[in-house]
This record gives C-alpha cells, structure tokens and sequence, in this order.
C-alpha cells in the first residue's frame, strides 16, 4: 500500500514536469500551431514516401500497396509512440556538454525519469494521431480475416514496436556518455530503424537485412505482425510462431537497453563532462 | 549524529586526458584534478572554499553533492555517501552551480518555485513560509510572474538561491554565486548570504573569486591548489602566515628625536621632513599601541589605518604552492 | 544607427584589401572549421551509409516489382547511383542542422555581424561553400565508395557530365543555402523557429527527391514540372542527381542547370531582402 501511494506521488511529479514543459512550450505561440501541424504532418511525408514506390510498381518485395502500408502502419504507430515517450533523449549530448545532467543529478528524482520530461513536447501527439489513422486505413482495406489472437496482435504489436522502439532510442543514445560527439550516429537506428520497418524485409538482402532485421530485432516492429495480422507465411521461411513473438523481442530489447543506460550514468558519474 | 556535516578524507578523483600527439598517434594522461583532499566542515560554518580556476574547486563540489563518482577516498555529507545516496542526499542538500540553472527557462518565475516544491516534496505550510521569507529577503516581488528567460542575471541568481533554499537544505553548495552581478546585486546576495549564515542552522560551502564576498561572508577559508589544501584557517590566520602587514600612516606636526622602537613595528618610509611615516605592524604590536607610543613623544596632526590587501595574499598564496606539476602519470 | 553603421562598415572597407582576398579566407575558414569536426563527420558518414543501403534495396526492389528494364527513366544502376549519391550530397548541400545564424540571433550577437565590413548572406554564404568543399571530399566520398562496393552503380558515359554534376552540385548548395539562411531568418522575428525548421524538413525531405525520384510520379507531369518551377526543392538534390545518373540528354540537363541558376539568384535575392529588413527591424526594436 505504502509503495503504492509512493508510486503515485512519484507519478504525480512527473506529471507536473510534464505540465511545464508544455507550458514552456505554448509559451513560443507563433510557432506552436505551425509546429502542430507540421508534426502531424510527418507521417504522412513517410507514407507518401512508401506509395511514390508504388507509383512504378504493384508490389514491392512481394507485397501489395495495402499489406505494405499494414507495415508501415504498425511501424509508424510504434515509433510516434516511442518518439513521443522517449525521444527527446537523443539531446543528451547537448545536456551532456551543458551541464544540464549536473543540474539533474542533484534533484531527488530518477535520472532518466527528469530526462525525458525535460524537452517532452506534446507537439508530437500529432503524429501519433496521423500515425493511428493510417494504421487503421490499411487494416480495413487489406482484406484481413480478423480472429482473437489477430485482434490483439493489432493493439500488442504496436505496443511492443513503441517499447522496442524506447529501447533503441535510450539505448542508442547512450552512446553519447562515451562519445559527446557522436553526432547523427544514433539517427542511423533509430530513423534508420523507423525507414527500415515500413517495408517488408523481403526488399533488403545479405548481412544488412541479417544485422537490422534479426540481430537488432527490427523485423519484429512492422514485418512480423504485419504477417500474423495477414495471415500470411513468411517468405523467408522462418514458422509461423514467430510472427507473434513481437512482445517477447521488445521485452529483450528494453532488458538490455537499461543495461546499457545504467552502466552510461556510472561511466558518466566517473568521468564528468 | 556528529556535528559534522561535511566529513572528507583523502579525497581524490583522476580523470584520463587524450591528447593529440602529432598526426594520428594519441598520448594518454590521467590527471589528478583532486589530489587527497581531507575537509571538516560542522554543522551552521560557512567555508569559502578557494582557488585558482582548475584548481578543482568544481570537481570536489560535485564529487559532494553526488554528481561525480571519486576515484578514492571517503565522503560523508550529512551522513551520506553522495554518489550511492544521491536522492537521499539530493533532499537534504543545495546547489547553486553557476551557469547551471535549476529554474524553468521559458515559465514565470513563481512555477519554478511551484515545481520545486513537488520535486523536493516540501509541505506546503513549509514552502510558504520560505518563500515568503526569501520574497522579502531577496526581493523577488517584482519578478515574480516574469518568465526566467527575461530575468536580468542578477534577478536570475537571486532566483537561484531561493530555488536552492526553498526545501530547507542541510548544506548548501554555492559555486560562484556572485559572478557577473553588478554592485547592487552582489550587495544583496551577501547581504542574504551574512542573513543565513548569522541563523546558523545552514551549513554554507562557497566557491568564490570575489575577494569582497571572502572579506565579507567567509569566517573559515580553504584554498586549494592543484587538487591540494594550501590553508584551511581564518583570514586573519592567512594574513600571518603569507606575511601580510597592517600599515599606520602618520602625520606628525614634528619629526621624531628618536626612532620606534617596538616588536614587529617596522618604519617603512618617512617624507623628506621626517613628519609623514609609514609603519608595518605584523601583528605582535597593535596598532593602538603604536599609537599610544606616538602620542606621547610627539603631537600626532592625523592618522590612517591600512588593512592588507587581500589581493595581494591570495595572489602570493597562488604563486607560491608547490605541489608537483600536473600530469602525474602518463602512459603512450 | 546599427543599420547605418553596418551599411557604412560594408562600404568603408575593402578599399585597400581586395573583396575577393577576403571572401577566399571566409571559404577557407569555412573549410577549416569542418576539419575540426571530424567524429562528428564520422557519425554522419555513419548514418548516411545505413540510409543509404536502406532506400538502395527499396529502389532496386521497386525497379524489380515494376519488370521493366528502365523504370522513370532509370535503369537499376542509376538507381542505385541516384540513392547513394543522394546520401552522399545531403551532407555537400547540407539539408539538415545548419542553425549558425539562427544561433547568433538568438544570442544577440548577430549585432556584431551587422558591424562587419562583409555582408552578413554573403560572409555566410562564403563560409557555407567552404564547408560544402569539406563535406565533398568526405561526407560525399565515402558513401559513394561503400555503394560502389556493395552495388552495381551507373558510370557516366559522357565526360561532360563531370563538370556539369560540379556545377550543379555547387547550385544545389547556394540554393539549399538560402533556403536554411531564410529558415534561420525566420529568428529575427520568431522566438522558436522550430515550427518553421520542421516546415522545411518536410519540403525537403520530401520534394528535394531525396525520399524518392521526383520522376516516379510522372503520371502527374503537371505535379513534377509545378514543384520544379514554382519550388526550390527539385533544384536542391534532384537536379545535380539526375546530371550525375545522365537522366536525359545533354541538352534536357542544361536546361535543369540553369533552372537550378535561376533559382540560385532568386533565393540569394530574398536573403537580401530579408536581411535588410532584419537590419531595419534590429534598429527600431533593438533585436
């Protein structure tokens, strides 16, 4: 019970350093709207990218314009979600070099909990809500036989992209404990992953699909609920079962990039900026 | 519990310097920032904690309030090991890092205080208390409802310290708290810091190049240099040890039949009619009775008072410690 | 007074010291600042080559979907060459992450480049070409190298298209720097200018031809000759990318060339203008 209300009273601050930094931030009202709009506008900019492909052709990798967009779908979904929870952390350079992170070591809060609410910007709901859109466009034009366990893959498969997602955002970032000016590097992953779940990973070949889609688990945030949603086998050939596997990867994934952002802050604390 | 609040001993912290060594080859140094430092501090002190910039002034002060891990030695700060307590520690401490601000950038001024109060969980009762208590101290009316990003930087370190205070610290930790201001400001805040210091119930740990903040707030200084304590002792003890004098200037409406003699009086100079002198008192002879020794064997027209200039102690006080030089060791 | 004392600074000097000796030593610190920033240009390098291994296989599988042999007027290794390019320009063009100026407005110290003799879009503009010649010998080559290695890419057949690609790419630059100079601008009268950087990362993440040839959507031909007329973007990326894959004849590619001039003059013009307007508004409002 004790711990309950502890957690609560936890929440509670976070949510009031949430409340101010939206507040910070409708405080800059020329830009907000602007900036509103145009975030909800990016996940269109990405699907368009994905349907100029199919200007010049019917199937890509050997899906249809509508399996592919499922894809994307659940990809965008997944990392609006993770974006917006998480993914002010790639700034950690900045704060790294400005001293911020001295500034949030000495308040008697979790460090990673100050971090992301410290550029939390709401503008980025936006996408989340063209994101859901389009997910929910293409699951009702792509001719799905709906069952419980597809039902839910819906909901869990995004939910798990936006944890994995998370993971590789925090993960990523990291890096910048070791090495300040590491610059775009994390970008490659986490924009990089994003680029690379909105296609099937049938498109991709050799040591690159291996290393993106199995070895850093991308291929479970788009491609493999997309499967299980469709009810289509794998081209690949990997059995059926690992199509739902989704939450399990996403669980690893996060494991390990609290590993990694725990061992960062003690390497931080030893070296200074 | 001990009176101790501040309890260090061999404190050190190393950090590895990669330095380019022609084109592609790079050298390795590691570098003692802190080099065993040992510090005491009780309960309601205020420590003005000194030294040349690098001198690793800012490294021990987040090697105590938990931002930075040492390499060795033991701290204790109120009772907490900083680095494995930090959220404990951070409840029962403040900070003021200079350029580091604890405030909401683009918020008016008073949400800053409001958030503070949740992150620190201060009881409401509590909060306005202080707060009313640092609105009048440090006159932050004006600005309450100012967003911090238009605060002048004056404004902006009075916000600062009240931020720092607002959840009743133990110790507060101030580095440079009156860089940059102008006259004015700097007058408040000393006159906030004398405030809180005479209440005795805050430990004050202060890092400084205000030779007036030193002269004003510090009854106990601590210099370091290169990682090391050079003096730990009152002003008035620096002064003695680096051979600082007070100087008595004296008009006198005839020249003196016979030198002074007293101990530690040393006649410096005197004008060509003998009727100006400057004497140097290094301490063993008070300047009153000097006086008293002149007045009775000769009539005295005016006379003046020089206090050492501390500029000049701390200057000699840099120049002449002699630690080893810098890099300690060095691997290819 | 700053606006007169700027123009007066402008004119007073450089009658000893010739213009060109300076503007030479702004693309030369331009340059030098860059080599500075080497791990930086490492992790860019980085990134560039995953995107680019990533929209290379989404283009080849598209080419392929299609079945035909030359798919927009691109076979499979101009494709492929249009991709990696494309990765290796962005850091020459430099779509992303130029916020000096915006930089300096913010801190107030875009006063003391009022005060310089040079003018402020072409002090920056100097520095900019020097960075763009920095960013050409690494940001450029490097993934041109990997994408040769890893792919099959087209060779140009015609040796003009050598020096025309220098030329075009240089364009690209000018244009892609009034477009960040004005984005930057957008600070002397906006608090946070990220709303309007996210509007510019939209137009030209999407309409550069970065994300995919503009060419793919001929079907609407009047949508591809409207973005290259009446938008900069095409001129950015797209056109030294189709004169380095030879999309088209040696006369069609003039043609883009000096479309791409066109709105080279254009956009300098209204960074003119907006700094001088800027100038006036420092004076009156004091920044």
């Amino acid at each position: 019970m004790a711990d309950l209300s502890e957690a609560t009273r936890r929440l509670g601050i976070y949510r009031r350093l949430l409340g101010a930094q939206v507040r910070s931030h409708s405080s800059y009202r020329a830009s907000f709207g602007l900036d509103l709009t145009a975030n909800a506008l990016m996940p269109l900019l990405d699907v368009a990218a994905v349907l100029a492909m199919f200007r010049v052709t019917k199937t890509l990798g050997g899906f249809n314009a509508f399996e592919v967009v499922v894809m994307f779908g659940f990809s965008a979904t997944a990392f609006t979600l993770a974006d917006l929870a998480v993914g002010n952390i790639e700034r950690i350079r900045f704060y790294v070099r400005q001293g911020t992170l001295d500034a949030v070591l000495i308040r008697p809060l979790s460090v990673l909990g100050q971090l992301l609410t410290l550029d939390f910007t709401i503008r980025r709901v936006g996408r989340l809500v063209v994101a859901l859109a389009v997910l929910g466009f293409a699951v009702s034009r792509a001719n799905i036989v709906w069952t419980p366990g597809r039902m839910i893959m819906l909901i869990a498969g995004p939910l798990s992209g936006a944890v994995f997602f998370s993971a590789i955002f925090v993960g990523t970032a990291t890096v910048a404990f070791w090495w300040i000016d590491s610059g775009e590097f994390a970008n490659g992953f986490t924009y990089g992953g994003k680029d690379f779940t909105s296609y099937p990973i049938t498109v991709y070949s050799g040591l690159f699909r291996r290393v993106f889609a199995y070895s850093l688990g991308f291929a479970f945030v788009g491609y493999y609920p997309s499967l299980a949603l469709l009810g289509r086998a794998d081209p690949l050939g990997l059995p059926a079962w690992v199509s739902w596997s989704s939450p399990l990867v996403a669980l690893a994934t996060a494991v390990v990039a609290s590993v990694v952002w725990r061992f960062g802050v003690r390497h931080y604390r030893s070296t200074g900026s | 519990m001990s009176a101790l609040v501040i309890d260090v001993r061999g404190l050190r912290k190393e950090f590895t310097i990669t330095r380019k060594a022609g084109r592609l080859r790079r050298t390795r140094h590691t570098v003692a920032a802190v080099d065993g430092i040992d510090l005491r501090v009780g309960r309601g002190e205020l420590l003005g904690y000194l030294g040349p910039n690098g001198a690793g002034k800012s490294t021990t002060l987040k090697m105590l309030t938990g931002v930075l891990m040492p390499t060795s030695g033991e701290v204790r700060v109120c009772g907490l090991v900083p680095v494995a307590q930090r959220r404990r520690l951070a409840a029962r401490i403040g900070v003021v890092f200079g350029q580091r601000s604890q405030l909401w950038w683009d918020l008016p001024l008073r949400d800053s205080f409001e958030l503070a109060r949740h992150i620190w969980r201060v009881p409401a009762a509590d909060h306005a208390t202080r707060l009313a208590r640092f609105r009048r101290e440090l006159d932050l009316d004006d600005f309450l409802d100012t967003p911090v990003r238009q605060l002048s930087l004056g404004q902006r370190m009075r916000s600062e310290l009240t931020i720092a205070l607002l959840h009743g610290p133990e110790v507060v930790f101030l580095d440079e708290p009156t860089i940059g201001l102008d006259v004015v400001s700097k007058q408040a805040v000393r006159a906030f810091l004398t405030e809180l210091r005479d209440r005795g119930d805050t430990t004050i740990v202060l890092t400084t190049h205000d030779l007036a903040d030193i002269e004003r707030l510090c009854r106990r200084l601590v210099v370091i240099d290169r990682g090391r304590v050079v003096h730990d002792g009152t002003l008035g003890a620096l002064h003695e040890r680096y051979g600082s004098r007070r100087r008595v200037l004296v008009e006198l409406d005839e020249q003196l039949s016979a030198p002074i003699e007293l101990p530690g009086v040393v006649q410096e100079s005197s004008s060509a009619n003998g009727r100006l002198i400057t004497f140097s008192l290094d301490g063993s002879t008070t300047a009153g009775e000097l006086v008293g020794r002149l007045a009775s064997v000769a009539q005295l027209r005016d006379i003046s008072v020089q206090e050492p200039a501390i500029e000049d102690v701390i200057a000699r006080l840099y120049a002449s410690s002699t630690t080893p030089p810098h890099p300690r060791r060095s691997r290819p | 007074m700053i606006a007169d004392l700027a123009t007066s600074a402008r004119r007073s000097a450089g009658r000893q010291y010739p213009r060109t000796r300076t503007i030479a030593a702004l693309v030369v610190a331009g340059f030098r600042r860059y080599t500075t920033y080497r791990q930086a240009t490492a992790a860019s390098i980085f990134t560039n080559t995953v995107f680019g291994y990533l929209r290379c296989y989404v283009l080849l599988a598209a080419a392929a979907g299609s079945g035909l042999a030359v798919t927009a007027g691109y076979t499979p290794q101009q494709l492929a060459t249009y991709c990696w390019a494309s990765q290796g320009l962005i850091g020459v063009v430099m779509i992303w992450g130029w916020t000096d100026l915006g930089d300096r407005i913010r801190s107030g110290d875009i006063v003391a480049d009022l005060l310089r003799p040079v003018h402020p879009v072409t002090s920056y503009l100097a520095i900019d070409l020097g960075r763009a010649g920095h960013a050409s010998l690494t940001r450029f080559v490097v993934p041109m190298v990997v994408g040769a290695i890893s792919f099959d890419l087209h060779t140009p057949q015609r040796f003009a298209t050598y020096p025309l690609f220098a030329l075009s790419a240089l364009l690209g630059v000018v244009v892609c720097f009034g477009c960040r100079y004005l984005v930057n601008a957008a600070g002397f009268w906006l608090l946070d200018v990220r709303g309007v950087n996210l509007v510019w990362l939209f137009g030209s993440s999407l309409l550069a031809g970065l994300a995919f040839p503009l060419h793919f959507l001929s079907e609407w031909p009047w949508l591809v000759t409207g973005l290259w007329v009446l938008t900069p973007f095409p001129s950015i990326l797209q056109a030294p990318l189709d004169v380095l894959v030879e999309r088209g004849s040696v006369g069609q590619l003039l043609g883009v060339v000096a479309g791409q001039a066109a709105w080279a003059g254009v956009m300098l013009g209204i960074c003119w203008y907006v700094q001088r307007r800027a100038d006036r508004k420092l004076v009156i409002q004091g920044g």
